[in-house]
């Protein structure tokens, strides 16, 4: 080891957090090499064949929340970001095969949708939607401490009180209000249409280890809800699937003249008293840096690459004590043709499907997951991104990806084939329900369970927040207490993942704001 | 007619201590009570020959003492008796026993588990920490985070200040323990399923929460602020039932010169011009005041006792708005004599204390999907006490009287109103599991009561069989409770004042809300200060 660092930078893993981390170091005139275990870069955004000549979304399907700004910095549509569809309307689906109800950005209506709950739903969105406003101001900076706090911490603070107090005495005191309770209780309060209520209630709970009536999923909403503040009517699609976002990602950083080495896997962070030097890699190569980022999550970053022995004990405890077991499988159904959901016409078998007819449907499949059983009547959201994109699959063949809630990660008597098997019928049956003939259809299918994900996408838990965003590990207590900022108690180590604040889902934004934090020094 | 300076609607704990300081700073006060007995939810009844039942609360803790000192409650017959020990029971037919010995707990626990044992002065450090950090704010009126008056923005501020004194990685931990669920909070500390299903009960009780829900964790804090003489935490019987607390603070307002009447139901408040004049009785008596308290909660106050016409409409719709879920049933039972529980002799301090029989967090999450199912529990979370054991005022000689807590039953099965038939259901489901771990307790049972959420509305006034008055959750505690803009306990017409457990701090037998009502009441009425503000020991 010689006193000089080789790089300025070293980022633990290619995610998409990883890569605009180091797209932004990097524009800043930092040297920076991203280590990537995997073959291929982009983490949970990618593209991958699941059956010989279908081509899926492996991780993330669905582009939403995407910070536009961090599109515009790194041009990331002149790296060859394209959109196979955009502002997709959401349709749930009702289980007597018509009746279905679109929702598109704060519109709702077709089915036995009311005048009344059409015009209650607006006003809910547009309510929230002027506190995601403030919210979206809070995580496109470092999250705040409150009593630790510098000139840049208190500049935050100010702002949110000030923002706060601008949404005027009603609406703000309804925001201390509804930030703190679960979406159950709000729905009610507006809609009665429970078709709707259950489709809503779908987005609060996605990803995540909660239902409907856990406390703090209006929060959840609320993150959810970025995707519209950032005025998209719904989510989207590449072209070419999530693995393009990547692909941009990395054309990006190469061109700002980041170094990004695949099949690299990083086997320890090496310590020098308490501070970060560098790394050793899995192939006994060791590169010193300036500064090290982790990409992985806050969990593996502790206890895999840094070892919980050279941290203190009360902050290892309190790393091994972080919620982020997953509780979402992903579905991939290869199909000979396009499924025919019952009342719905071709064209809109490619928005996005919901199935959650009423609320207590989703809070009943939660409860099979809080005692580590499958979930017997799933809640299901569904792309089928072939409808929009026919790189995907051979003409006339389709691609059904999906998001199966719940499936605990762990699982009593653990995930195993026959476990994995039964899990992957139950959701094939629920959407059968839906479009009856589609197992006929079905070529080939795969089921990734949270443990599947888990060592896919080399995350704990297999948890595509890298940790729960439950209202005790967001904001200034994300990944942990003692942990916040993107810095870590070892110094030179920082976190850019969707472990830290603001959270995950393709977002982007924890991996800019680390890098700004970085710069910082 | 007469008209009083003050009327308080309803006679339960906090309607009296209200009335008792506008009492005692000279105002000539009124309390109406509808039912023909006082005290609302803390009362003993005689419903069997000889028997006494705290039928509603049962146990004593939260009561504030710097109020039991002013009303000088002792010299109005109130005596606390604290009680240790308790116990939960295993399917297996072990136990886990709580003990108030530190060394002999420390034994316990290491039974289970030595790792646990470790664990559990950190845990109770933890607790302790929260519950310090929160004592000293039952005695304040919240302020209100949306105005800029100097008097709201200087409580802000000293909110601010004890929170800052914490530091920023035990304000983040405090944050974390309000917004937790008590089960995720225990999984950090302990691995056994019994201890921790024995701690996990206080965040339960009387909420439509699960363990798992986040913000229970709070909810056992709620229960964990209480002190019985100083002892901070600790839960004491009121000897002669729980009356004797309703009791004690009547007789105090009454040697101030208050007047209480019962089979008085208020059907209106009076508002005329914007203002109270006074209420309607459901009889036609009208009577005047310049004052109107009401100790209802806040969904009878606004939707009952208040025409519409007279209120703001976001009143309304707040009021239509508040969760106040009907959560829990409760027996109350004579015994012909003591039960025997196996595994521990009688006379063990461990039958002296709660008694509980769930023995993991997912039989009593499973207990919460039953609530949430609309239907009770089949395998309810038990709080069981024989307080005869202690207090022998309750019982004749050699009998005793049982009160057992029951967590969850909801206040509507499938939507509609409970019949009789189901009532005995629930009662046989809650006797059936106690008869699993005591053999001779059924031979035992002279007199059953069975009470669900309905018979706590119909009788005591709460809605749906809320104890709390209001969901102790965070959309509706501090300056959020009962709703946002009215936590000051000023109602939203002149004169007009709410002093339930549907304010700040909630409830439970703590008296809180109805002595920091009076507070705001002698400030509007330009009168000296007598309600004290925090405890010196806090």
């Amino acid at each position: 080891m010689t006193d000089q660092a080789n790089v300025d930078a070293i980022i633990i893993g290619a995610g998409h957090n990883g890569l605009i981390c180091a797209n932004y170091l990097a524009k800043a005139g930092k040297s920076v090499l991203v280590l990537e275990a995997k073959e291929t870069v982009g983490g949970a955004a990618c593209t991958r064949e699941f059956a010989p000549g279908f081509k899926v979304s492996a991780g993330a399907q669905w582009l939403y929340q995407l910070n536009p700004n961090v599109v515009s910095d790194l041009k990331l549509l002149a790296h060859g970001l394209e959109y196979a569809a955009q502002d997709l309307e959401s349709i749930a689906l009702n289980p007597n095969g018509k009746q279905h109800i679109i929702i598109h950005g704060s519109h709702a209506g077709g089915g036995d949708l009311s005048e009344h709950d059409a015009h209650q739903f607006a006003a809910l969105q547009g309510q929230l939607l002027r506190f995601v406003n403030v919210l979206d101001r809070v995580f496109n900076r470092r999250p705040p401490k409150l009593i630790e706090s510098d000139w840049h911490d208190k500049l935050t603070l100010a702002r949110l009180g000030l923002d706060m107090k601008m949404l005027g005495k009603e609406d703000m005191s309804e925001m201390l209000r509804v930030g703190l309770i679960n979406i159950y209780d709000l729905l009610d309060e507006y809609i009665d249409n429970p078709l709707l209520k259950g489709a809503l209630s779908v987005d609060a709970v996605l990803g995540s280890h909660m239902g409907p009536r856990s406390p703090n999923t209006v929060f959840t909403y609320l993150y959810r809800l970025l995707g519209q503040h950032y005025r998209f009517n719904g989510p989207a699609l590449l072209k070419g699937g999530m693995g393009q976002l990547a692909d941009a990602l990395l054309s990006s950083a190469q061109h700002a003249g980041v170094e990004v080495r695949t099949n690299c896997a990083v086997k320890k962070v090496n310590l020098n008293a308490d501070s970060a030097q560098s790394v050793t890699l899995c192939n006994g190569e060791t590169i010193s840096a300036k500064s090290i980022v982790s990409n992985a999550d806050p969990k593996t970053t502790f206890t895999k690459l840094v070892g919980l022995r050279h941290i203190e004990g009360g902050f290892s405890r309190r790393v091994q004590v972080m919620r982020m077991n997953g509780n979402a499988a992903k579905l991939h159904l290869a199909l000979d043709g396009l499924p025919g959901f019952s009342g719905l016409s071709e064209h809109q078998t490619g928005a996005r499907l919901l199935i959650a007819p009423d609320m207590k449907y989703v809070e009943r499949a939660f409860n099979h997951a809080k005692y580590g059983e499958l979930s017997s009547a799933p809640a299901i959201d569904i792309s089928i991104p072939t409808a929009h994109d026919s790189s995907l699959a051979a003409i006339g063949q389709h691609v059904l990806c999906a998001t199966v809630q719940y499936a605990p990660y762990d699982l009593k008597g653990g995930w195993n084939d026959e476990q994995t098997k039964q899990a992957q019928n139950l959701a094939i049956d629920t959407i059968a329900q839906y479009a009856p003939r589609i197992k006929e259809q079905i070529v080939s299918a795969e089921y990734l369970s949270p443990v599947d994900l888990e060592q896919e996408f080399n995350t704990y838990g297999g948890h595509w927040h890298h940790g729960e965003i439950s209202l005790d590990q967001v904001l200034m207590m994300r990944p942990t207490p003692g942990c916040t900022q993107y810095r870590t108690p070892v110094d030179n180590l920082y976190l850019c993942g969707a472990g830290a604040h603001p959270g995950g889902g393709l977002m982007g934004l924890a991996g800019k704001n680390a890098a700004e934090e970085i710069l910082r020094g | 007619m007469k008209k009083y300076d003050a009327i308080v609607i309803g006679a339960g704990h906090n309607g009296l201590c209200n009335a008792a300081y506008l009492a005692k700073s000279g105002l000539e006060v009124l309390v109406l009570e509808k039912n023909s007995y006082i005290g609302g939810a803390t009362v003993s009844r005689e419903l069997h020959t000889d028997w006494k039942y705290s039928n509603c609360s049962y146990v004593c803790s939260l009561l504030r003492p710097e109020i039991t000192r002013d009303l000088e409650l002792p010299r109005h017959g109130l005596q606390v008796q604290p009680y240790g020990g308790g116990v939960t029971f295993c399917k297996n037919g072990d136990y886990f026993g709580n003990y108030d010995d530190h060394e002999r707990q420390q034994r316990e626990i290491a039974r289970h588990s030595k790792r646990d044992a470790n664990a559990y002065d950190r845990y109770a450090a933890d607790v302790m920490k929260q519950t310090r950090l929160i004592r000293p704010f039952l005695m304040r009126t919240p302020p209100d985070p949306t105005s800029l008056r100097p008097k709201d923005l200087k409580e802000l501020m000293h909110l601010a200040k004890a929170f800052g004194e914490m530091g920023e990685e035990g304000l983040a931990d405090t944050l974390r323990f309000w917004t937790m669920s008590i089960g995720d909070f225990l999984d950090e500390y302990f691995e056994t399923d019994v201890l921790k299903a024995h701690l996990a009960g206080s965040g339960i009780i009387g909420t439509a929460l699960g363990v798992y829900s986040p913000g229970s964790a709070y909810v056992l804090l709620h229960h964990y602020m209480g002190d019985v003489d100083g002892t901070v935490g600790a839960w004491g019987f009121a000897r002669g039932g729980m009356g004797a607390v309703s009791a004690a603070l009547a007789s105090s307002f009454q040697s101030f010169g208050g007047e209480i009447k019962c089979d008085a139901e208020v059907g209106q408040i009076i508002v005329k011009n914007g203002k109270t004049t006074g209420v309607a009785l459901a009889n036609g008596d009208e009577y005047r005041a310049d004052i109107v308290v009401s100790n209802l909660d806040p969904k009878r106050t606004f939707l009952n006792i208040m025409a519409e016409s007279d209120l703001p409409r976001d009143v309304v719709r707040k009021a239509k708005n508040f969760k106040i879920r009907g959560s829990s049933g409760k027996l109350n039972i004579a015994l012909d004599g003591m039960p025997t529980f196996e595994g521990i002799e009688n006379g063990s301090i461990l039958l002296k204390g709660d008694m509980h029989f769930s023995d993991s967090l997912e039989r009593m999450e499973r207990a919460y999907d039953d609530w949430k199912d609309e239907t009770w529990s089949k395998d309810p979370y038990l709080d069981m006490l024989i307080p005869s054991q202690i207090d022998p005022t309750m019982a004749p000689p050699g009998k005793h009287m049982m009160t057992v807590f029951v967590q969850y039953a909801p206040p509507y099965i499938d939507g509609r109103e409970w019949t009789d038939e189901e009532r005995d259901q629930f009662g046989e489901t809650v006797i059936q599991q106690i008869a699993n771990h005591s053999p001779d307790f059924r031979d035992l049972i002279v007199h059953c009561e069975v009470r669900t959420p309905r018979e706590l509305e119909n009788e005591v006034g709460l809605t749906e069989g809320n104890i709390f008055m209001g969901e102790l959750t965070f959309d509706q505690l501090l300056f959020n409770r009962p709703f946002p803009g009215y936590a000051q306990y000023r109602g939203p017409v002149k004169g007009m004042y709410m002093c339930s457990s549907g304010t700040h701090p909630g409830g439970g037998v703590m008296a809180a809300p109805g002595a920091n009502a009076a507070r705001e009441i002698l400030h509007d009425l330009r009168r000296p200060n007598i309600v004290p503000g925090a405890y010196a020991d806090d």
